[in-house]
């Protein structure tokens, strides 16, 4: 079905907040507003994006520590994300979880962690709970190439298949762990073998290309309801920055280059939807740019509310070390 | 009346959790076989279904952590992991996740899962499949750590891990498999936020708090000795755990003996003397506090060394006595 003009514009809205948002947070942590460590994804925004527009508030979707367009895509709230980010008590975590613990459960954000692949089998076991208890609902993992050479992945992967558990794999491929090309960590063979070793169904995508992200995606997960069993779905993309803050860390690693940045920056995903709708809608452009200054200028305002809000009381220094006081 | 086995307690526990509460799942390696797990869930997978006795994969941590994710979604599920040894490769998400979840997210979620971790020991089954590691995860804030060694005990306190919403290590040993008493099947689900040690024996001159099978050993013992009037505590939750029985009991009788079929370098004997000595510096005591435990080595193999390395009641018994110098 030909996506409408509505469903393409949102998601190009929240493919410009996230960006938007990771920005502020990117000049944020340069000049020491933020205190503590980002991981950024900007260029990486049209995966989470593609993925939840056939996500609902009921499954359970699971991130990692480069999370906020995973959460954003789901619960797009600058002002709440600004303020974990900044570690104050209007955040997503109530400033407990900063940057790297991000949570929204309401709109089925159910966590990210910064251990690498942790998470993995955390979406398997709400993927075990939605098939005990008969419900449609699916679980969703987020992980990097890296998270590919943990251990606990192809448990994961093995424990998802034998039981037939409807859980989502994303696998966001961007080529690089911390520093590390991945032909510096794994044998030049595709991602997908994995999935394959495991009996497991996959599919590989242009990650930045919201529209195959997002198609591919939606038949996939339309199935998965229907008839619980996992899939492995890779998305090829790129971050534009390094592994964390605000540096593009080129010539840190071995391979990346300045030239590889730009060739991928010339495949933005957020122009490349922007461009799609002007061929298809010349007569829109204008609701488009309006659309991108009311964000910008939310964003800004939510920046600046996150910045003087309060810092979480001294009181609840111990509150949540156990769930039961 | 009929005396049950705490194994049979354990079985028990499961029955009512699972007939009771359909929020309740088990999952882990050897839940179809009995020799995996003794008769403590004998034909549960019957009566309930594979379904909810999920027997797994050889994986500790992606079957742990699944089971981390299953209770973040709403359910309580109880992992089950045969020797306490291959816990270890759980590390990762019973500590940094479990034991972090709801902290990290200021209570906003919560992970109510309960880990059934066996201790199963001796019978030259040597280094890799004998250690009592629960010192570890009682140093972990998050983590509650219960080891029951009562059939009572065992049954209720499964059944109030499990209820439990913050995650728990419900530790059992193989070796306290057929201690029998009376057991109340109307559990008594306690609170495990105020839940404590027990006096088990009262007495004058004498604490001796046990830990796990220590509480068997110290009975013997104190058969050996019957001069002795002891207070005897089964400490019953190792994490977190308020001492102040322990301490009351000290103020009394000046004399204090922990025995702990563990390590005991920094281990839960080390804590209950420590935390003794800095809470009363009014508690003048009669002669220097003794922690009975494991040497600090590996466990043998031979059953000649293994007779050595563990504990035994006279031995205890000698120490007891040398206290009053009988």
């Amino acid at each position: 079905m030909a996506d409408s003009f509505e469903s393409l514009s949102k998601a190009y809205g929240l493919l410009y907040i996230i960006r938007s948002c990771e920005q502020y947070i990117a000049d944020g942590r340069e000049n020491g507003l933020v205190h503590g460590p980002v991981h950024l994804g900007i260029g990486q925004e049209a995966v989470a994006v593609g993925v939840s527009a056939s996500l609902r508030n009921s499954d359970f979707v699971f991130g990692n520590h480069r999370s906020h367009g995973h959460l954003l895509a789901l619960d797009p709230d600058p002002f709440r994300l600004f303020s974990e980010v900044l570690a104050r008590s209007s955040g997503f975590s109530r400033g407990s979880g900063g940057s790297m613990h991000l949570t929204s459960p309401q709109t089925g954000f159910h966590g990210s962690v910064p251990i690498v692949a942790a998470t993995i089998p955390l979406a398997v076991g709400a993927a075990l709970r939605n098939k005990l208890v008969n419900s449609s609902d699916i679980a969703v993992a987020y992980f990097g190439d890296g998270a590919t050479e943990e251990g606990i992945f192809h448990e994961s992967l093995n424990l998802a298949s034998t039981l037939s558990l409807p859980v989502l794999f994303v696998l966001e491929n961007n080529f690089y762990s911390s520093h590390l090309h991945i032909s510096q960590r794994q044998p030049d063979l595709p991602m997908t073998r994995y999935a394959d070793a495991h009996g497991i169904k996959y599919r590989s995508v242009n990650g930045n290309d919201y529209m195959n992200v997002k198609d591919v995606s939606s038949r996939l997960i339309s199935h998965m309801r229907s008839s619980p069993h996992p899939v492995l779905l890779e998305c090829q993309t790129y971050r534009w920055l390094g592994h964390v803050d605000w540096r593009s860390d080129v010539d840190v690693g071995v391979t990346r280059s300045k030239y590889e940045l730009a060739q991928w920056k010339s495949r933005d995903c957020i122009s490349h939807l922007k461009s799609f709708i002007q061929t298809c809608w010349p007569e829109s452009m204008s609701s488009l740019v309006s659309l991108e200054n009311q964000i910008k200028s939310d964003v800004n305002d939510a920046w600046h509310r996150a910045l003087s809000s309060p810092t979480p009381d001294i009181s609840t220094l111990l509150a949540h070390t156990y769930y039961s006081n | 009346m009929q005396d049950s086995t705490y194994s049979d307690a354990i079985r028990l526990a499961f029955d009512y959790l699972l007939s009771n509460h359909p929020d309740v799942f088990v999952i882990g390696q050897g839940l179809w076989s009995p020799w995996y797990v003794g008769n403590t869930m004998t034909n549960l997978e019957i009566l309930y279904g594979t379904d909810r006795l999920i027997d797994t994969p050889v994986s500790e941590a992606a079957v742990t952590a699944a089971a981390i994710g299953a209770s973040i979604a709403g359910m309580r599920p109880i992992v089950v992991h045969p020797r306490m040894d291959f816990m270890l490769y759980a590390f990762d998400p019973i500590i940094n996740q479990a034991a972090k979840w709801s902290q990290i997210f200021s209570s906003q979620s919560k992970a109510p899962l309960t880990i059934r971790a066996i201790i199963n020991r001796r019978g030259e089954q040597g280094a890799q499949h004998s250690q009592s590691l629960y010192h570890m995860f009682a140093s972990v804030p998050g983590l509650r750590v219960v080891f029951p060694t009562t059939p009572q005990d065992a049954f209720d306190f499964l059944i109030s891990s499990v209820l439990s919403d913050d995650p728990v290590i419900y530790v059992d040993d193989r070796s306290l498999y057929e201690e029998a008493s009376y057991l109340n099947t109307i559990p008594t689900v306690h609170n495990l936020v105020s839940l404590g040690p027990k006096l088990t024996t009262s007495g004058l001159d004498l604490t001796v708090v046990t830990i796990g099978r220590g509480r068997v050993v110290t009975r013997e013992a104190l058969l050996k000795c019957p001069e002795i009037s002891a207070d005897t505590i089964d400490l019953r939750v190792l994490s977190p755990c308020n001492y102040e029985i322990i301490y009351e009991s000290v103020q009394k009788t000046g004399r204090l003996v922990v025995v702990d079929e563990a390590w005991g370098f920094s281990g839960i004997a080390s804590e209950v003397v420590s935390s003794v000595a800095c809470h009363s510096p009014q508690i003048h005591l009669k002669s220097p506090p003794v922690k009975y435990h494991l040497p600090h080595s590996a466990a043998p193999t031979s059953s000649t060394l293994e007779d050595a390395y563990y504990l035994n009641s006279s031995q205890l018994a000698s120490i007891m006595k040398s206290l009053f110098s009988l």
